[in-house]
């Protein structure tokens, strides 16, 4: 680890260390990022030229960013010439062979969890040839997909075969001059996903399954693309409650929505990268920039999330109301524990008239965790007769825990209202007393009254997943209650 | 069935119960009254066994097993139920959500098989209905935005559902009007039998109009100072608990 008084800029400015040359045949790239790095990416992908161009432009107005101080979080510096930014195939060599290489304390986490015995082995990053069928499942998907004319592939994929829609729409919502980490990827993003849905139409399935199956390793800066064009519909869920282990500490990854006139688009993230042991060694630091932009009237898109995994968290998933009449929402659960921050909300940005936002936040800090809330309600002028409702409540089980709340609100006409409630309560020996009273274990109180405390934002899980994200909370608890 | 001897309790430095001796046998009903801070609710408290008392001396047993020895949850597990005097929110648990939990982990504990769902949607139905709740209270989180009254109706409403072999009631007449009040009393009433005991602590004579007592002990300052029949409670309602204090005053040390 780097000495953390060492500031970006001065790996940006030092001269390239490694004074490597690309060799365009090779199929991973040494540590460091230049010109050549990106070339090679792009080239590798076969990307059309614009995209090239579009990373090229982005790197060179990256070179003259810092990161971001204002966070509640603490880490040591990122040394931005000592990551690979292209590897491709992910090299076995440095993969756990098998599960006994693993974190015997993740493995126990699989069990609990009850995830499949060769699920395991993909989630943990071990090295195996063939994980399981997924390539047949994933085309009967494909097939009913295209029966609706939805386009659901690898943002790689789409570059090549739906040049014209990436061109059109890519950087529209997140611009690659909007942060230091949504610049970074702009420039180096290795894959994600794109999602087309045609004018009128309502997507036949949840895109979960097909995706949970088929999330191969997309790498650290993950690059997803949603466009829902006229009166279409999208429920899309990202994630899954199984700890992901990765070699790659460093994860910036970014996700742009366009919901057009009367379109809908539902996004979903239940997110447990690997958190760190207990004093927090080995964590993911998740640096992601979500947002998505109601474009047509009427338009309607809604985050939920339900944060536990990381060792440190910074994503604020937002939505621009540019539409008249367009909704935003904002749902989120996010716990941390042990030695896990995270600095998480929404923004919530009133263009369109008669527009309306609501954001639901529920914080839990346990353990020495600490956890912020950190929202942007802005109503613009022309935005008549808008409304936001917030409401952010955080529970603290301990006393080394902390929670913080940071809303910022700023409402530019007089026809707007805006409301925002917030509380900080305690698990309270009373409460525990109360269900051990009737029987029930400390434990299980615990976890009966952060489920209670998350209710709101579970409900507007796909079923399924809201049980699943039930149960990974209890999960993440366990030995919250000495 | 239940017996507390030489009691001495307190936090820190400050003693509250000072040599209690209880006996309740299996059929029986008892009143406890006393005036504020005699050390009522501390008694409560420390029988269904709250964290934060430091108990110095004396026993406590319930059907042979040492209570002392017994986490919370075990003695709900054997049987052990106290009605709060404050009882409890918990915001987003519903009702029948909570209370399915407490059922299955009392029959657990007993090595009783779980009750299905749709069995015990049933059961509870019945006994809300003993308590005349309205419909909705079930769905309602648990005591979330209740009145006091209705917190008091859901305590005794919880405490049919668990039927438990020894009941403690703190104060579940504060706060309740006459009408509620003899809904809860008959809730009460309706669990008494040969089987099971009851201890049932009040500031009022009233509520023993309703859950009449066999016998009724005067607590003052950490002691029990008087045992009788019910008619001690009618005495005491007449002179008052400074004719106790003044009486106690005079017993030996």
């Amino acid at each position: 680890m780097n000495d953390a008084t060492e500031t970006i800029e001065s790996f940006v400015q030092s001269d390239y260390k490694y004074g490597f040359v690309t060799d365009i045949e090779t199929d991973s790239a040494p540590p460091g990022l230049d010109e050549d790095v990106i070339r090679l990416i792009s080239h590798k992908k076969q990307e059309p030229e614009f995209l090239l161009e579009w990373r090229l432009k982005a790197y060179r107005h990256w070179q003259k960013m810092t990161s971001p101080s204002w966070p509640m979080v603490r880490y040591p510096a990122v040394d931005f010439q000592d990551i690979v930014y292209y590897a491709a195939p992910k090299s076995p060599d440095d993969a756990p062979k098998s599960l006994d290489e693993v974190d015997p304390k993740l493995l126990e986490t699989y069990e609990k969890l009850g995830i499949p015995l060769h699920e395991r082995e993909r989630l943990a990053g071990v090295a195996v040839d063939a994980v399981f069928d997924s390539v047949s499942v994933g085309t009967t998907y494909q097939e009913t997909l295209a029966e609706h004319g939805v386009v659901f592939c690898s943002f790689s994929e789409a570059a090549r075969e739906h040049p014209e829609q990436v061109q059109k729409y890519l950087g529209t919502v997140v611009p690659f001059t909007d942060n230091f980490y949504a610049c970074l990827n702009s420039a180096v993003f290795s894959d994600g996903s794109f999602v087309f849905i045609p004018k009128g139409v309502r997507c036949p399935m949840e895109l979960s399954t097909y995706f949970r199956i088929n999330a191969a390793k997309s790498g650290q800066f993950e690059r997803t693309l949603i466009i829902a064009e006229e009166g279409s519909h999208v429920s899309y869920l990202e994630g899954c409650t199984a700890p992901m282990r990765d070699e790659n500490q460093l994860h910036a990854a970014v996700v742009e929505l366009i919901a057009l006139d009367n379109a809908e688009i539902k996004y979903s993230t239940v997110q447990n990268w690997y958190p760190g042991d207990a004093e927090g060694r080995g964590g993911i630091y998740n640096f992601v920039t979500k947002r998505g932009l109601c474009k047509g009237a009427r338009s309607r898109i809604a985050w939920t999330q339900v944060e536990t995994g990381s060792a440190i968290t910074w994503k604020y998933p937002s939505c621009v109301l540019l539409g008249d009449e367009s909704i935003g929402e904002f749902h989120s659960v996010a716990l941390t524990n042990n030695c896990q921050q995270a600095d998480t909300g929404t923004k919530m940005i009133h263009i369109g008239k008669d527009t309306r936002s609501t954001i639901i936040s529920k914080g839990i800090s346990a353990g020495r965790g600490q956890n912020s809330y950190r929202g942007l309600v802005q109503i613009k002028k022309n935005a008549r007769g808008s409304r936001n409702f917030s409401q952010c409540d955080s529970l603290l089980i301990g006393n080394r825990c902390g929670a913080h709340t940071f809303p910022y609100v700023e409402v530019g006409n007089p026809t707007s209202k805006v409301e925002h409630e917030a509380t900080t309560s305690k698990i309270g020996e009373d409460q525990i007393f109360y269900c051990n009273q009737r029987g029930i274990e400390t434990q299980d109180a615990v976890n009966m009254i952060v489920n209670g405390f998350c209710k709101e934002v579970f409900r507007e899980l796909p079923m399924e997943f809201a049980m699943e994200a039930q149960k990974l909370l209890d999960v993440s608890l366990e030995g919250s209650v000495g | 069935m239940f017996k507390i001897e030489n009691l001495h309790a307190g936090v820190e430095d400050k003693s509250i119960l000072k040599g209690i001796d209880l006996q309740i046998n299996a059929g029986e009903v008892h009143a406890v009254m006393g005036p504020n801070g005699s050390g009522k609710s501390t008694l409560a408290q420390i029988i269904a066994g709250r964290d934060g008392y430091d108990i110095t001396q004396g026993t406590m047993e319930f059907r042979g097993r040492d209570l002392l020895d017994c986490g919370p949850e075990e003695r709900a597990h054997l049987g052990v139920f106290l009605a709060f005097q404050y009882p409890v929110e918990i915001p987003g648990v519903n009702t029948t959500y909570f209370l399915k939990a407490a059922v299955n982990e009392v029959r657990k504990a007993r090595g009783l098989p779980e009750m299905d769902a749709v069995k015990f949607l049933q059961y509870i139905r019945e006994k809300a209905k003993l308590l005349d709740l309205p419909g909705d209270f079930l769905k309602r989180s648990i005591n979330t935005g209740f009145s006091g009254g209705e917190k008091k109706r859901n305590e005794i409403f919880q405490m049919a559902v668990l039927e438990p072999d020894f009941a403690v009631l703190d104060e579940t007449d504060s706060g309740l009007d006459i009408d509620a009040l003899k809904t809860v009393s008959h809730g009460v009433n309706q669990l008494r039998n040969a089987q099971r005991a009851q201890l049932v602590i009040t500031h009022y004579q009233r509520l023993l109009d309703y859950i009449v007592p066999d016998i009724v002990h005067v607590l003052h300052d950490g002691r029990i100072v008087r045992s009788g029949d019910r008619d001690l409670a009618l005495e005491l309602e007449k002179r008052g608990y400074s004719w106790v204090a003044e009486a106690s005053a005079t017993l030996p040390a």
